[in-house]
Parts: C-alpha cells; sequence; structure tokens
C-alpha cells in the first residue's frame, strides 16, 4: 500500500522534500524505516521521532495508518 | 473560558506588543482574576562562529502541535486553578528582537501562575514539534536545538 511520508525541519534538507509516498508491504514502522534508509541514508545519521495518528511511536509500532510523519528535535519557543 | 475544542495557537510572523496589550485588556472584565503571568519567548541574535542570528524562521508539523496545545492546556487546567490560560506561538520569520511565543496565565492568586507558567513553558519547549531554522545576517543557516 502506498504510504505517505511527512518530513519536517533539518531533515527537509536530506530528502529535499517535504513529502513522498512509498509503496509498503511491512508490518512494523521499523521495516519502513528501513526503506527509507536506502533511500536517503543520511536519514541514519540524524535524530529524529516517529509520528503516527499524531502520536510518537517506536519502531516495534505497528503501522496502522497510510501518513508517517518524521520529525526532527523539537525547537519551540 | 473553554478548555475542550482545539484553538490554532498559531500566528504568522512576530506576535505584536499590541497584540499582547489587548490580550491583558480583554481580562479586564473577568474581576475573579488576582493575578496574571506571562511569559514572551524572544528571538536571541545568537553570534555562532562570528556570525550573528537575524531571525528564525518556524515551521510545525501543525496538527500535531495543535493537539500537544491542546493537551498541555488540559494537563495545566487539572494540576493548577486556573481562571484562563492562552497560548500563541509564531510561524515563518521573526526577527532578532521580536517575540515568538506567548504564554498567558490569569488565576485568583500569584502562587498558582508562577508554577503554571512554568510547567506550561517547560511542556511546550519539549513536547510541541515546532522547528526553528536560525538565519544568520549572511543567509546562511543552522537548525536550532532546544536546550
Amino acid at each position: 500500500m502506498q504510504i505517505k511520508i511527512k518530513y519536517f525541519g533539518m531533515l527537509t534538507e536530506i530528502t529535499n522534500c517535504q513529502e513522498g509516498t512509498i509503496d509498503f508491504s511491512g508490518i512494523y514502522i521499523s521495516e519502513l524505516l528501513e526503506i527509507l534508509y536506502v533511500k536517503y541514508p543520511s536519514l541514519k545519521n540524524k535524530e529524529f521521532q516517529v509520528a503516527q495518528n499524531q502520536q510518537l511511536v517506536s519502531g516495534k509500532t505497528k503501522l496502522n495508518s497510510n501518513e508517517i510523519v518524521l520529525l526532527p528535535p523539537f525547537s519551540g519557543g | 473560558m473553554s478548555d475542550k475544542k482545539t484553538k490554532n495557537v498559531f500566528i504568522q510572523g512576530a506576535i505584536s506588543s499590541e497584540f499582547i496589550g489587548d490580550s491583558i485588556a480583554k481580562h479586564q472584565t473577568k474581576t475573579s482574576i488576582g493575578a496574571h503571568n506571562i511569559f514572551l519567548g524572544q528571538v536571541r541574535a545568537d553570534v555562532v562562529n562570528n556570525k550573528r542570528v537575524s531571525a528564525i524562521e518556524y515551521t510545525a508539523y501543525e496538527d500535531m502541535a495543535n493537539a500537544k496545545f491542546q493537551e498541555i492546556r488540559k494537563a495545566a487546567f487539572e494540576k493548577f486553578e486556573l481562571t484562563c490560560m492562552h497560548i500563541y506561538h509564531s510561524l515563518g520569520m521573526v526577527n532578532a528582537g521580536e517575540i515568538c511565543l506567548f504564554v498567558f496565565v490569569s488565576s485568583p492568586h500569584r502562587k498558582t501562575v508562577f508554577e503554571a507558567l512554568e510547567f506550561i513553558v517547560e511542556d511546550i519547549k519539549a513536547h510541541v514539534p515546532v522547528f526553528g531554522k536560525e538565519i544568520f545576517e549572511d543567509n546562511s543557516h543552522q537548525w536550532k536545538v532546544n536546550n
């Protein structure tokens, strides 16, 4: 299935875009990240968190949304 | 003041002193309030490697950020005896010296607002997905990191 991936902050400088789609047939967030690391090897060296349904999730979480968001360290205020 | 609906906390550009002044004035009718406390985050002209920050450009994962602001708001009302609270955060460019975060809490008593304001501001810094790009005077940039 097609998963929309959104990128924020410094991550957009690695991906050169704010969102993209990937074809994914796995189960876990970690599997999705492996695909992204192949597409964008520099992502591996960056600190970021993953959000699904507006909640932060770990790699062990099952994918249950067609939109995943990658968030670098927060720096509001 | 309702704490139920999800509000949009974001304002495009800097938060003006007129806006802040108007917000204070609007509370004159709420006479159960005995104490206000206000936090204003201001863009600092840090110098890094001899380059000075001239502005910060803010972006946010807005849906999640507004939901987080709502959670923070709910937690603050549960934890403290607040009459009302308001949070505004900038998006887009904010120049050094301008205000990018405005948190305003009101209560019958002063001790409550001192404690509540710190709780709220620290929670915002740690948990709301907002990202600051520090723009230097020569137009190069670095990504802000909260300590």
